[in-house]
């Protein structure tokens, strides 16, 4: 069939993340690239692949551009009505637009809609407009030209000193300076040093990593092939659970593809430096995601933190070689340091913590997805202008961040700044991402028991503190959601805290009492009742028919 | 070393510099709770009840952390007490407390730690106790492993990981559910686990217990009687029984460690089948006699058939005085050098080697009262002898090993034949040792080499050769000291010609690349030692083989070194039962029956006239039997009928023979066709002497009663001597035996700086594969073998593998073998059947098997080695078939 087509050059973007392709998105995709191909149009309209768009929530997306339509929930069916759209005469379908909740008025602009507009997307910038599995995409973009630039027209040193000047802070968890980090493993001696990407994102409810692999892969291997270069290293690992196979897949693909551009392998962009990544899958242990685990897991050892005082991994990691382990955001972030200068990613945030910050918001929120904001808006700004509030008209309790090591926070410390420093005075962390809103039917004792749940399975057994304290207290907390709680155990759990937090050995022993220390902080009046009068405030525990 | 000053609580004390927090509170008799530390292992830092809390307020495990100058660390401050009380409430209340029943109750670290902090019930009852109960491990004959009682403090995986280098456990799954397990959480008894114990005795609560839990009144000190390390143990003694074993920490041939049949497999000693009375008898069955009556009855016999028709086997396990006085008996009362022993079968080319062909007379130490206690060391493989250990002795030998910068083992299966000397050896690799090991097939050792080479069966000469030819070519050879010590070096030279790269290489199947690579390794990291075992000597040119390696270490100048070259003998006894003369040609201390100033010294010192003539090896004895010249076979301590081949000529020899004394613990085969059997006490039973593989001399001493009315050999041969109205066995002691063996060897020079390069030539095998026997066959070392004994070691024949007949998975399918099948090894000689198992451990052309020895000699007939006269048995020509389709074979 012959169709007329005006001059307009369209893409047609479909959000291919692991989150679209749950919900569909790869029909729709599909049912878009049959359609175009029986129409011969392929000049004028282009359907692309992308990774997640950010609000998850929406999924099927749909975006069109270059207008910036945004179509929400799209269907197969939709397909062919999307295309007659673009066609001369055509016009935006209005069913499929995204609706303000408030208004129940139609926005037809994805740049329009809160979610986006609050938000300051650098890092996920281009997840959701470029293919993933495209290096050309990538490099329409303005991609490895920060590698050229490190190459070419930077030291090493220069390097370092840029990322230091930055501020950037890694976005593991810990939020250790990463400047700092790279510049002691470049002072550790030895010929051959690693680079270790860790994208082993275990947190229940956080998937930005994933998002950010999924979505823009090439921009976290530039960041690694950067920092390679800037600490001597010659090869390196990315370090990502075997359950995420759409970003493994994405991976594999798009370091095969900088291999064929010369971006790595031997002699990189013809110059004298070598580098190249493997793809290391976890097995599915949580806590590999801590460092030296995960440095014991590559090494085929089983992956369980190592004890201090030891070397820092820095100087002794990988094989004992001097090793550079960084977050995916963090690498991600590299490229756009080097390419935009230190000080255009210092300006933004707060005091300590430079930059964006990336969360999975997810829970009793309106809009769920993926987000980006500055250091230091608050939380207020998060829950409310990007995620629309809470749901059915009920009230704001409390969002707990930094995922199963994290805190709770109760409403009225909503107006806090989220930066790393902020949470982990209030009591948590800002962990790598996760971010939970809760509202008044939530119980506070069933969350923590959850959290407490989860670590007890997932502690790696090695130290006593841990392995039998994230036990005992998951079992009295779970002791307390049944009415069978006794009046000395909101103290025994306080006292096992403090001993499970002083004596672990890692990072997640050391957290792990976080979840029932911040609820006991802020709701220990839920515990009382619980314990003292058999009642859940929020009447989640304790099955119905013991309420009489 | 420094030491520094620190303060622990209110107390100064002063501790070793470098050391750790834990270890200098400890030296100074302090206590700091603490589980999963152990001195021997390296700080886990894991059960964090060690924490003490700095100055500067910090907490830290005092396991890990170094001591400093003027540190001031206290073990008992609130911040300590309220972080270290929860953990150990917690383990307590994890632990199903049960005490009374434990059998590790009053040596329980947790026992301790919970009375050490006064931790009542009513804290730890706060607690959520354990729901489910693990089941016990009770697989494995000699411990079991309650998980329930298991703290996880990961001593028992360390112990496997560091100590014995095998890791058959380790921690398995996450969270509360984590424990300590075998691979696929199997049974530990179908683990990698050998049974060696070093975690049992190191578990500090119930998890961990031996079986056996009598707890000894008493220990005596004596040397395990399997293999040739001698390792240093306690018996634990209550009631005149043997009720466990211990291993000696200050021994520095074992260092405390023992292996799974010096620590479990000793209680042969009370087996029910020891021989307990005399007998007399043949065929229809043996009636219990008087030892009066029995002696008699030998000495009747005797009378008759002094001289040549006389042949006595001494045996590898008894003691040196033993042996010495069975020599002497036969020489002295007997009038007979027909006198052998099992080394013969084994190690004979070693000493033929180096003693005979060399020229090298390894002077036999002038065994001295110190001597006794300490013992003397062969060096040099027993060339080089005479240093009493009170000399600095102690650093020269096997304890050597861990000094040498390169180790070839050749011909040895050492974590399986010498497990102690194993550790040993991997402690070395681990310090940066580079070691290469030679073996047909894949052998445990064969993980910790460097460079590992797979010669074709029998080829070992060629590889070696060339590996000379590789050293004097690229000039690596050591000039001075071949020049200084050496002759006969350009007859040397001349004959490597023979051993260009590429003939080595089609000879052997190992690349060229690879033998120079390996004789750079060896001449360029010294000192460098060799080992090896019957994997070389048990061929129709093991003497060679031997030479060659002494060719080796002569011209590389490694000979010098104590541990330069170390022959592994099998049997705990088998090197002293050579020094004493138990050999045809040799008295005490290799001293020549042919030469006649010797003989007439002993004529002297024996106050009797001697036969002149050399006597007969192990393998002519038995011909010369079965030829009727020798009509009185007296055996001891040796299971002919099972270990030498072929079978069937032995039987013919026992059958043969006019009068067999048969004198041991045990029954066996051989036993079957004695006119009279004499029951002999064991190890445990009597004191002595044993000689290690490096020629070291222990004593063993006597810790219960002989069992029954069995009598330790020296006494039953000096009974019988003096029954025959014979002088000089008028012993009351082994220490006046033993100040006899010194005087006969007395003023023998100690030590001897020139050797002799060996010319040799490459000869195949006796037995070579033709087209109806394609395959090779070759025997394999079981771990839980150690001989006779082990067989009547409880437990031991459980862990024991069963009789397999291992084979490519590559030939067995084109012999159309399967798994798990029956069938038939056939050779030119004989035939067996047995079950099958595919392994690529064992390359294609070969075909491996752990089966008892006498199956194996009924499938050769093996060829002698014209100088050691050892039977080549170390490989076979065979073909297998399914035992199916064999009927008509």
């Amino acid at each position: 069939m012959e169709v007329r087509l005006s001059n307009k050059q369209y893409k047609v973007l479909v959000g291919l993340g692991t989150c679209g392709i749950s919900v569909g998105a790869e029909q729709v995709f599909l049912a878009l690239e049959r359609e175009l191909s029986e129409l011969n149009v392929k000049e004028s309209i282009q359907v692309k692949r992308t990774g997640c768009q950010g609000f998850c929530q929406q999924e099927p997306l749909v975006i069109v551009e270059p207008e910036g339509i945004f179509y929400t929930k799209v269907k197969p069916d939709d397909v062919t009505e999307i295309i007659q759209s673009l066609l001369p005469e055509g016009k935006p379908l209005d069913r499929l637009f995204y609706r303000d909740p408030a208004a129940n008025k139609p926005i037809p602009h994805y740049h329009k809609i809160p979610f986006y507009s609050k938000q300051e997307r650098t890092i996920l910038k281009h997840c959701g407009y470029i293919d993933p599995e495209d290096i050309d995409d990538y490099l329409e973009i303005g991609g490895y030209k920060a590698l050229r630039k490190a190459f070419f027209e930077m030291t090493p040193e220069s390097i370092i000193y840029e990322v230091k000047s930055s501020g950037i802070r890694g976005f593991g968890g810990a939020g250790f300076p990463t400047g700092r980090k790279w510049e002691s493993c470049r002072n550790a001696p030895g010929d051959v040093k690693y680079v270790i990407c860790n994208a082993d994102e275990g947190d229940p409810g956080a998937f930005q990593d994933r998002s950010v692999m999924e979505g823009n892969p090439h921009s976290v291997i530039e960041g690694m092939i950067i920092a390679a270069y800037a600490i001597g290293a010659q090869k390196g690992f990315i370090y990502v659970r075997a359950e995420y196979p759409l970003a493994v897949s994405r991976l594999k693909i798009a370091i095969e593809q900088a291999r064929q551009e010369g971006f790595l392998g031997d002699n990189i962009l013809d110059s004298d430096f070598s580098f190249d990544i493997q793809i290391f899958q976890g097995a599915g242990a949580f806590v590999c995601g801590e460092s030296t685990a995960l440095v014991r897991s590559i090494e085929g050892k089983r992956g369980m933190p190592k004890v201090m005082p030891r070397p820092r991994t820095t100087e002794e990691g990988l094989w004992n070689k001097p090793t550079l382990l960084n977050n995916v955001k963090t690498f991600a972030n590299i490229p756009l340091i080097i390419t935009n200068g230190s000080e255009w990613f210092a300006n933004r945030g707060t005091g300590k913590s430079k930059g964006t910050a990336v969360f999975s918001l997810t829970g009793k929120v309106v809009n769920c997805g993926l987000i980006e904001v500055p250091m230091g808006v608050t939380l207020r700004n998060i829950i409310y202008d990007i995620g629309g509030g809470v749901p059915g008209g009920k009230a704001l309790k409390a969002v707990q961040t930094g995922g199963p090591s994290g805190g709770c926070l109760p409403v009225d410390m909503i107006d806090m700044p989220v930066d790393f420093d902020s949470l982990t005075r209030a009591g948590s962390i800002m962990g790598s991402g996760g971010m939970v809103v809760m509202d008044e039917d939530t119980c506070m004792v069933d969350v923590a028991r959850y959290f407490l749940d989860f670590n007890q399975r997932e502690s790696c057994g090695q130290c006593i503190p841990c392995r039998l304290g994230t036990k005992q207290m998951f079992e009295i907390l779970d002791d307390i959601t049944k009415g069978e709680g006794r009046p000395v155990d909101i103290d025994l759990l306080l006292e096992l805290s403090e001993a499970i937090k002083r004596s672990s050995i890692c990072g997640l022993g050391k957290t792990v009492p976080n979840p029932v220390l911040t609820t006991l902080r802020y709701f220990r009046d839920e515990y009382e009742a619980h314990i003292h009068e058999k009642r859940c405030p929020a009447g989640v525990c304790m099955s119905k028919g013991e309420d009489d | 070393m420094e030491k520094i000053a620190i303060r622990i609580d209110d107390q100064d004390i002063l501790a070793q510099k470098g050391s750790t927090i834990l270890e200098a509170v400890l030296v100074n008799k302090i206590y700091i709770p603490h589980l999963c530390y152990h001195p021997d292992l390296k700080p886990a830092g894991s059960c964090r009840v060690c924490l003490v809390e700095l100055d500067n307020g910090q907490l830290v495990t005092s396991c890990r952390t170094p001591i400093k100058e003027g540190m001031v660390i206290h073990t008992k401050s609130s911040l300590v007490e309220r972080v270290r009380r929860p953990i150990v409430e917690m383990i307590i209340a994890n632990h199903h407390m049960d005490c009374r029943n434990c059998a590790k109750k009053g040596q329980c670290e947790l026992q301790r730690i919970r009375a050490y902090m006064k931790i009542d019930k009513k804290s730890v009852q706060r607690l959520r106790l354990p729901k489910e109960e693990l089941p016990t491990d009770d697989s494995n004959p000699f411990f079991l492993r309650d998980h329930n009682k298991c703290v996880l403090c990961g001593i028992c995986v360390r112990t496997c990981q560091e100590i014995q280098m095998v890791s058959a456990i380790d921690f398995a799954g996450r969270g509360n559910t984590t424990k300590i397990a075998a691979f696929g959480d199997k049974p530990i008894a179908q683990s990698g686990c050998e049974s060696c114990g070093e975690c049992v005795i190191r578990c500090p609560v119930g998890a961990l217990v031996p079986r056996n839990l009598r707890r000894p009144a008493q220990e005596v000190k004596t040397i395990c009687p399997y293999c040739s390390v001698g390792c240093s143990i306690f018996l634990g003694i209550r009631e005149d029984a043997v009720v466990n074993v211990r291993a000696d920490n200050y021994s520095p041939v074992n260092n405390g460690h023992l292996c799974v049949k010096g620590r479990f497999g000793l209680s042969f000693v009370h087996s029910p089948d020891r021989l307990t009375s005399p007998l007399i008898g043949r065929q229809g069955g043996f009636v219990e006699v008087s030892w009066d009556k029995a002696l008699e009855s030998v000495a009747e016999k005797l009378k008759k058939y002094r001289g040549e028709e006389f042949a006595l086997i001494a045996s590898t396990k008894c003691t040196n005085e033993e042996n010495y006085i069975a020599q002497k008996f036969a020489r002295v009362v007997m009038g007979s050098n027909n006198i052998d022993n099992s080394a013969r079968l084994c190690h004979a080319p070693s000493l033929a080697a180096m003693v005979k062909t060399n020229g090298i007379t390894p002077p036999t130490p002038p065994l001295t009262k110190g001597g006794i206690d300490g013992g003397y060391l062969l060096t040099k493989g027993g060339i080089e002898r005479g240093y009493p250990l009170s000399k600095g002795g102690m650093e020269r030998g096997v304890s050597d090993i861990e000094k040498a910068a390169c180790i070839l083992i050749i011909g040895a299966n050492v974590t399986r034949s010498h497990p102690v000397l194993g550790l040993r050896l991997k402690k070395a690799v681990e310090s940066g040792a580079r070691l290469i090991v030679i073996s047909s097939e894949e052998i445990d050792i064969c993980r910790f080499a460097e460079i590992w080479m797979k010669p074709y069966p029998g080829t070992d000469l060629a590889l070696i050769m060339g590996m000379c030819k590789v050293i004097v070519d690229e000039e690596l050879l050591d000039n001075s000291f071949i020049k200084g010590h050496c002759d006969n070096v350009e007859d040397f030279m001349e004959s490597l010609d023979d051993f260009s790269s590429g003939r080595v290489e089609r000879i052997t199947g190992v690349s060229r690349d690879m033998v120079a690579e390996v004789a750079r390794i060896y001449a360029t990291n010294k000192p460098a030692t060799i080992l090896w075992a019957t994997g070389i000597t048990q061929y129709s040119h093991g003497t060679n083989n031997v030479l060659s390696l002494l060719n080796l270490s002569i011209l590389t100048g490694n000979i010098k070194y104590p541990s330069g070259l170390i022959p592994l003998w099998g049997q705990n006894n088998a090197l002293g039962a050579c020094d004493m003369g138990c050999l045809p040609d040799f008295y005490p201390g290799y001293q020549p029956v042919a030469d006649p100033e010797i003989r007439k010294k002993f004529e002297t010192t024996w106050g009797k006239s001697l036969n002149p003539e050399q006597g007969l090896t192990l393998m002519e004895i038995l011909d010369a039997t079965r030829e009727e010249k020798i009509k009185v076979l007296y055996i001891i301590g040796s299971d002919l009928l099972s270990n030498v081949a072929p079978s069937k000529k032995v039987k013919d020899a026992l059958k043969k023979a006019k009068f067999v004394v048969f004198q041991d613990m045990f029954l066996n085969e051989t036993a079957k066709f004695a006119y009279v059997i004499l029951p002999a006490a064991s190890f445990a039973e009597k004191d002595g002497t044993f000689t290690n593989t490096e020629g070291k001399v222990q004593r063993i001493n006597k810790a219960i009663d002989p069992v029954g009315n069995s009598q330790p050999d020296w006494q039953i041969i000096c009974g019988l001597a003096k029954g025959l109205k014979s002088n000089g066995f008028d012993f009351n002691s082994t220490e006046e035996i033993m100040s006899e063996i010194s005087s006969v060897t007395a003023g023998l020079p100690v030590q001897k700086d020139k050797f002799r390069f060996m010319p040799l030539q490459y000869k195949p095998p006796a037995e070579v594969t033709d087209i109806d026997y394609p395959l090779v066959l070759t025997t394999e070392r079981d771990l839980y073998s150690g001989g006779f004994l082990s067989r009547k070691a409880e437990g031991l024949n459980i862990l024991r593998t069963k009789e397999l007949i291992y084979i490519n998975p590559r030939d067995a399918a084109d012999f159309g073998i399967k798994d798990r099948e029956m069938v038939r090894v056939i050779s030119r000689w004989g035939q067996i059947s047995g079950e099958a198992r595919l392994t690529g451990t064992t390359p294609t052309g070969l075909i491996t098997m752990n089966l008892l020895e006498e199956k194996i000699n009924l499938l050769i007939n093996p060829v002698l080695d014209p100088i050691a006269k050892t039977p080549e048995t170390k490989i076979c020509a065979v073909r297998i078939v399914p035992q199916k389709e064999s009927q008509d074979d």
